[in-house]
């Protein structure tokens, strides 16, 4: 698999295989000799500049510019064969500034003649205090540097710090679990005219998404979160995730190459979220098997539920029309939960107490929320 | 025996929260007995340069999972990881990858 020869000094080796050291005999590279002075091999794309990595599968060494060649080959290999969006289709980039959404609209700019595409930039304004006012600004810049249209869902008339709100009504240990369930369901709110969503999840989030749906006995997702796109249901915009078979280190070094400006601070409720678990979990597990994470979503795409485990077909929601596998979507259920004080009415077990809606005019009519440019 | 070695140290992707948000340090590596290695290079880092929660940049010798490591622009892992050892004006980027995105 790996084509060029080891580089570690010949000195450091016979010291490290004279120890007895574990970490030298599991290291590929050992067993492969040897380069007496450390440095890369020449890269095996264009044969010119040496190379800067090894990609993570294929073991290839390519410099800098051939790789990120080959990042953006790969991502429209993944549209194109999976048919994510239709030539002359309107595409909305969900942009948080992140590196994943930073890389992900950077790279389907580059690939619109190649797609047919024309491609805007959506953001979402939870509400969450710090965090989200410098993330929002680097959507911001990245919308004037690339011309791209940007729509900006400010829930604050309706969700007026909600996210902070469910963490300081939601007493204890539970707080910080919960959180992150509102944050990914604001996210879901509608766009404005687009005909497609990407999504900008990588390898290593589909890998901790299905890892945590197994580990919760999530039915439901395990069988829906299976497939490179949702279609359009119930009203819903059709979704992808051009970048699910990119791994997260790829991503930062392609931003890294391309010099992209990207917002990276750690979402003040991430360190109590579930999902750090099976982060952590994955990393171990990565340490040991390299192809763990792409394997691990490879295989997902192919995972079928038996008949008897599979959900009904999700709907619409009765207040405002987004995707819904019950009368109300959760962000309807968790604003209801809210504005009746039981914060946790929709969340998790609380979600079988529900059963009145709210009528219309008050707080989740979707008449009420505004949006902003 | 090592002389003293001049080399530049990043920190990016949100690592350099744990610097004082500081990216970029030009350092001055003293003179020792032993090669300046990475290895090496990641002790005196947490002795000098960072100003908090160490578990989240160290685990045992080297980085924690999640880190990346670039000497002059290029992978460690192609050049021997901790192994490697360092000459006067390299650059050695460490990139954080856990945050979302």
């Amino acid at each position: 698999m790996h084509s060029c020869p080891g580089l570690f000094h010949a000195g450091v080796l016979s010291r490290e295989l004279l120890k007895g050291s574990d970490a030298a005999i599991r290291n590929p590279h050992v067993t492969r000799l040897l380069c007496p002075l450390p440095q890369c091999p020449p890269c095996t794309s264009c044969h010119a500049a040496r190379a800067a990595l090894r990609r993570p599968r294929s073991g290839q060494a390519l410099c800098g510019a051939c790789f990120c060649s080959a990042f953006e080959a790969k991502v429209l290999h993944t549209v194109l064969a999976g048919r994510l969006l239709p030539p002359g289709g309107v595409v909305a980039v969900g942009a948080s500034g992140g590196k994943d959404s930073t890389v992900l609209a950077h790279v389907l700019r580059a690939l619109v003649p190649r797609l047919g595409i024309s491609l805007q930039l959506v953001a979402v304004d939870e509400g969450i205090g710090g965090y989200r006012d410098a993330a929002l600004a680097a959507v911001r810049r990245q919308a004037a540097r690339w011309e791209l249209p940007l729509t900006i869902l400010a829930c604050e008339d309706l969700f007026r710090g909600l996210t902070d709100a469910v963490a300081r009504r939601t007493a204890g240990s539970d707080r910080s679990r919960y959180c992150c369930t509102f944050c990914g369901e604001l996210q879901a709110a509608r766009r404005a005219g687009a005909t497609n969503i990407a999504i900008s999840h990588n390898a290593d989030d589909m890998a901790e998404t299905r890892l945590m749906n197994f580990l919760r006995g999530d039915a439901g997702r395990l069988a829906r979160g299976g497939g490179l796109g949702s279609p359009g249901e119930g009203g819903a915009l059709p979704r992808c995730r051009p970048l699910q078979f990119a791994s997260q280190k790829e991503v930062v070094l392609y931003a890294h190459f391309r010099r992209l400006d990207y917002f990276s601070e750690e979402c003040v409720y991430a360190p109590e979220a579930f999902r750090g678990h099976a982060r952590d979990l994955l990393k171990r597990l990565e340490a040991a098997r390299p192809s763990a994470v792409l394997d691990l979503v490879h295989s997902a795409e192919r995972l079928a539920l038996a008949a008897s485990a599979r959900p009904p077909r999700p709907g619409a929601c009765s207040r405002c029309g987004a995707l819904a596998s019950r009368a109300l979507c959760q962000a309807c259920a968790l604003l209801d939960g809210l504005n009746r004080g039981r914060p946790r009415l929709a969340i998790g077990k609380g979600r079988r107490g529900l059963d009145k809606q709210a009528t219309p005019g008050t707080p989740g009519d979707p008449a009420q929320t505004k949006t902003i440019r | 025996m090592a002389a003293p070695l001049s080399v530049e140290v990043e920190f990016g992707g949100g690592a350099e929260l744990l610097f004082d948000g500081v990216k970029k340090h030009q350092v001055t590596l003293p003179g020792q007995e032993e090669p300046w290695d990475i290895r090496n290079l990641l002790v005196w880092i947490t002795k000098n340069l960072l100003k908090e929660r160490p578990e989240l940049f160290i685990q045992g010798d080297s980085v924690r999972p999640g880190i990346l490591v670039l000497i002059n622009d290029a992978d460690w892992e192609l050049l021997g990881e901790l192994d490697y050892q360092l000459q006067d004006q390299d650059s050695v980027l460490f990139i954080s990858t856990l945050h979302g995105g």
